[in-house]
C-alpha cells in the first residue's frame, strides 16, 4: 500500500459566474520514502492539488470530493480535530514564500517548538533544545544564537531552512514543498536543494515537490506527474519523462526551455512555442483540455478526452496519439 | 569600430541611508560601484547577478529614472547624466523599457490604443491622426497582436500578452536601445518561449540595441551576443557569450552556471555550491567583494581589490587568479564544459 493515495481528486471554488473546476479528477500515489514532483504552469491546479491533501482549501467557496487515503485513513473523512493532529505532524509543508509564512513577532526558536509543544508535548526547554537541534540540521551556523532571532534578521535562504525545520521538527512521513526554491536566487536555491536531497537520506520522508522549473524536477524528483488545466496528462519516472516525453504538451514544455551550454554545443535553434493560451477551467471539456494548443489536434481530440494509458512501462500519458510501446504484464 | 550606443563609465549609485536621532544620514547602500560597460549598435549586452547585486539600478541610472553619485552615461556620443531636462526629453525617446512585471506596468484605465498613443503624441511622432492610426497598426502587427485588440483594457489579456503591450510600447517612440528588466522572468515556461523569440524577432527587424537584465542564464545564453556579470554592485567578469560559458573566468560566474538546475536528470557535472550569503551593499567587504563566499580565496583577495582585465580577447574578469601561473589557477583551462556540460 502507497503511503499517499489520492484517487479522482476534485477540487472545484464556486464563482460568480460558475464553477472553476481548479483539479479536476487527479489520481496519483506516492510511495513512502520517494520524492514526486507535481509540474505545470500557473493555473493548472498543482497547488490546489498540495492543498487539497492538507485540507487546507476554505469550504465554501471550494469543495473537496474524491478520496485521498493517507496510510490506508481517508483524509477527508477525518474530523478538523484529527485533521489537525495530521497537519505539521505526520504531513508537513513548505510554502513558496519563507518570508510571509514566518510569523514576524515570534523567535524562530518559538515557531519551530510550537509544533513540538502541540504535537510531540514537549515542554518549552525542551521544545528549544530540539528547535537549535533542528536548525543545525537544515545547516544553519551558530544555531544557539540563531534560535533567539526573529524571521527579520535572517536572509531568505535562511528563512527557507527555517521553513524547513519547522515542517521536519516531528519527523514527518510526508512532506509537500510548494514551490520551494522560486524566491530564492540561484546559488541559494542550490544550497536549498542539495540540503533536501540530503535530508531525503537523513531523515526518510516521502516528497512531494510542486514546481513550474523542470530543471528542479531534474535535479530531486524520482518520479514526475505533468498537470495541464486541472488534470494530470503524464506521469513517469524523471528519466522517461525527459528522455521520451509522450504527451505533447510535455513535449512543448522541454522544447521551450533553453538550455544552459546551448552556445557551446551548436544548439541554438529558435525556441519552441506553445500557440494560443490554457483553457478557461470555467467550461466544462468534453475534449483533450490541450485540445486548442495541440500541434497534432483532430476531431476525437476535441470531442473525445482521452484516458490515462499506460504507454510503456510506468509511464502514463492522456493522449489518443502518444505512440503505445509494448507494455511488460 | 563604431561610436557605441551606450556608453556607461565608472557608474555609481550610492543610496543614502536615514536614520538615527537627527534623522542624518548613517550610511549608504553602494548599489552600483563603479560600473563600465559600452553596447554596440544591434548587439545585445546582458546584465546577469542574483538580487541586490545592482543590475536593475543599473538599468534605471542608464534611464535616469534618478541622478547617478558619479560617473558618466553616453547615449550615441552624447553625455546624457548631467543633461537639462528639457534636453533630455529627445533623448529618452531613443531609450525605452520593458519591465518585468506586466499587470504593474499598464495603467488599467487605458485602452491599449491610448497607451500606444501616448508615447507617439508626446515626442510629436505622427503627423496628423491618420498616421497615428497607422502607427498603432504596425505597432500591434510588430508585436503580433490582432489590430482589432486596441480598443480593449489591458485586464482583458493575459500576461504573455500585456507584456506584448509593453514592449509595442516601449517600440512606439522607435528607440535605438531597449532596456528590458527582467522582462520575460514572471511568465510562465511556454509563455516565456514566445516573447523571447519575439524580442528576437524584433532585434533583427529592427536593428535595436538592447540591454538585458535577467536572473536566468539558460535565457541569456539563449538571447545574448555578450554577457556582464554583476556581483555586489561591481562587474566582475564580461565576456562575449560563447567564451563566457565555455571558459568563466571568474569563480563566481563559475558557481552561478554550476548552480543552475538543468533539465536532464543525472546529467554529470561538477557542482559548486557556495556557502553563505551575498554581504550587504551597505557594508560591503574590503578586498575582493566575492573572497568571503569564494572556493579559491587566498590572502590577496582579503586585501587588495582586483580590476576587471582582459584574460583573453574580449574577455574580463576581476579576479587575482590570473596573476598566479597556470598551474595553481583552477580558472584557467575551460571549466564550462565541466559545471554545464550534460
Amino acid at each position: 500500500m502507497a503511503l499517499l493515495e489520492v484517487e479522482n481528486l476534485q477540487t472545484h471554488f464556486r464563482a460568480q459566474d460558475g464553477v472553476n473546476r481548479a483539479v479536476d479528477g487527479v489520481t496519483f500515489h506516492v510511495n513512502a520514502g520517494e520524492t514526486v514532483a507535481i509540474v505545470g504552469e500557473s493555473g493548472c491546479g498543482k497547488s490546489v492539488t498540495a492543498m487539497s491533501i492538507l485540507r487546507l482549501i476554505p469550504e465554501p467557496p471550494g469543495k473537496i470530493a474524491g478520496s485521498i487515503r493517507f496510510n490506508g485513513r481517508d483524509l477527508l473523512k477525518l474530523s478538523d480535530k484529527e485533521m489537525r493532529s495530521i497537519r505539521g505532524n505526520e504531513i508537513s509543508m513548505i510554502f513558496q514564500e519563507p518570508m510571509t509564512s514566518l510569523n514576524p513577532v515570534l523567535t524562530v526558536g518559538k515557531q519551530i517548538g510550537e509544533t513540538l509543544r502541540l504535537h510531540q508535548g514537549m515542554s518549552a526547554a525542551q521544545a528549544e533544545a530540539r528547535a537549535v537541534e533542528m536548525l543545525k540540521l537544515v545547516g544553519i551556523p551558530e544555531p544557539q544564537r540563531r534560535v533567539k532571532e526573529y524571521p527579520h534578521q535572517l536572509s531568505g535562504g535562511m528563512r527557507q531552512r527555517v521553513m524547513i525545520a519547522i515542517a521536519l521538527a516531528c519527523n514527518p512521513k510526508l512532506l509537500i514543498a510548494d514551490e520551494p526554491t522560486t524566491a530564492l536566487d540561484v546559488t541559494i536555491q542550490a544550497q536549498i536543494l542539495d540540503l533536501m536531497r540530503d535530508l531525503k537520506r537523513t531523515v526518510g520522508a516521502a516528497i512531494v515537490i510542486i514546481t513550474h522549473d523542470l530543471g528542479v524536477v531534474a535535479e530531486v524528483a524520482e518520479r514526475v506527474i505533468v498537470m495541464y488545466a486541472g488534470r494530470k496528462v503524464e506521469e513517469a519516472s524523471v528519466g522517461k519523462l525527459f528522455r521520451t516525453p509522450r504527451h505533447p504538451y510535455t513535449q512543448g514544455l522541454l522544447g521551450s526551455m533553453p538550455k544552459l551550454g546551448s552556445s557551446l554545443t551548436g544548439d541554438e535553434t529558435r525556441l519552441q512555442e506553445i500557440p494560443g493560451l490554457v483553457p478557461s477551467l470555467k467550461r466544462k471539456l468534453d475534449g483533450c483540455v490541450f485540445a486548442s494548443r495541440c500541434p497534432y489536434t483532430t476531431d476525437l481530440c476535441r470531442a473525445v478526452a482521452p484516458a490515462l494509458e499506460e504507454k510503456d512501462d510506468g509511464h502514463v500519458a492522456a493522449c489518443h496519439y502518444a505512440p503505445k510501446e509494448a507494455v511488460a504484464a | 569600430m563604431s561610436t557605441p550606443i551606450l556608453e556607461v563609465n565608472d557608474l555609481k549609485k550610492h543610496f543614502p541611508i536615514r536614520g538615527g536621532f537627527f534623522g542624518g544620514t548613517t550610511g549608504h547602500v553602494y548599489a552600483v560601484d563603479g560600473v563600465s560597460f559600452s553596447i554596440q549598435k544591434g548587439e545585445t549586452l546582458s546584465l546577469v547577478g542574483e538580487s541586490g547585486c545592482g543590475k536593475s539600478t543599473v538599468g534605471k541610472a542608464i534611464l535616469k529614472l534618478f541622478d547617478i553619485t558619479a560617473g558618466q552615461v553616453v547615449l550615441d556620443g552624447q553625455r546624457i547624466d548631467d543633461m537639462a531636462y528639457g534636453s533630455l526629453r529627445p533623448m529618452r525617446r531613443r531609450m525605452q523599457v520593458v519591465f518585468q512585471d506586466p499587470f504593474s506596468s499598464l495603467n488599467p484605465r487605458m485602452r491599449v490604443r491610448d497607451i500606444l498613443a501616448e508615447p507617439i503624441r508626446n515626442f510629436g511622432l505622427a503627423k496628423d491622426g491618420t498616421d497615428l492610426d497607422r502607427r498603432i497598426a504596425e505597432l500591434m502587427d510588430r508585436v503580433r497582436l490582432p489590430r482589432d485588440a486596441v480598443n480593449r483594457w489591458p485586464h482583458e489579456f493575459s500576461g504573455g500578452q500585456r507584456q506584448r503591450i509593453c514592449i509595442a510600447r516601449a517600440l512606439a517612440g522607435e528607440p535605438d536601445l531597449i532596456i528590458c528588466d527582467e522582462a520575460v522572468s514572471a511568465l510562465d515556461v511556454s509563455v516565456k518561449a514566445q516573447i523571447v523569440n519575439l524580442l528576437q524577432d524584433l532585434q533583427k527587424e529592427l536593428g535595436l540595441a538592447m540591454l538585458f537584465i535577467s536572473h536566468d542564464l539558460a535565457i541569456v545564453e539563449h538571447m545574448t551576443h555578450r554577457v556582464a556579470v554583476m556581483y555586489l554592485g561591481k562587474i566582475v567578469e564580461v565576456a562575449p557569450k560563447r567564451s563566457l560559458f565555455a571558459a568563466p573566468k571568474h569563480p563566481y560566474t563559475e558557481a552561478l552556471l554550476s548552480a543552475v538546475p538543468v533539465p536532464e536528470p543525472g546529467a554529470a557535472r561538477e557542482r559548486i555550491i557556495l556557502k553563505g550569503d551575498v554581504p550587504s551593499p551597505i557594508r560591503p567587504p574590503p578586498g575582493c567583494r566575492f573572497h568571503t563566499r569564494c572556493p579559491y580565496a587566498f590572502d590577496r583577495c582579503r586585501k587588495d581589490e582586483p580590476e576587471l582585465r582582459q584574460t583573453e580577447d574580449g574577455h574580463f574578469a576581476a579576479c587575482h587568479l590570473h596573476d598566479l601561473p597556470d598551474a595553481q589557477n583552477p580558472l584557467a583551462g575551460a571549466r564550462g564544459a565541466a559545471v554545464i556540460a550534460h
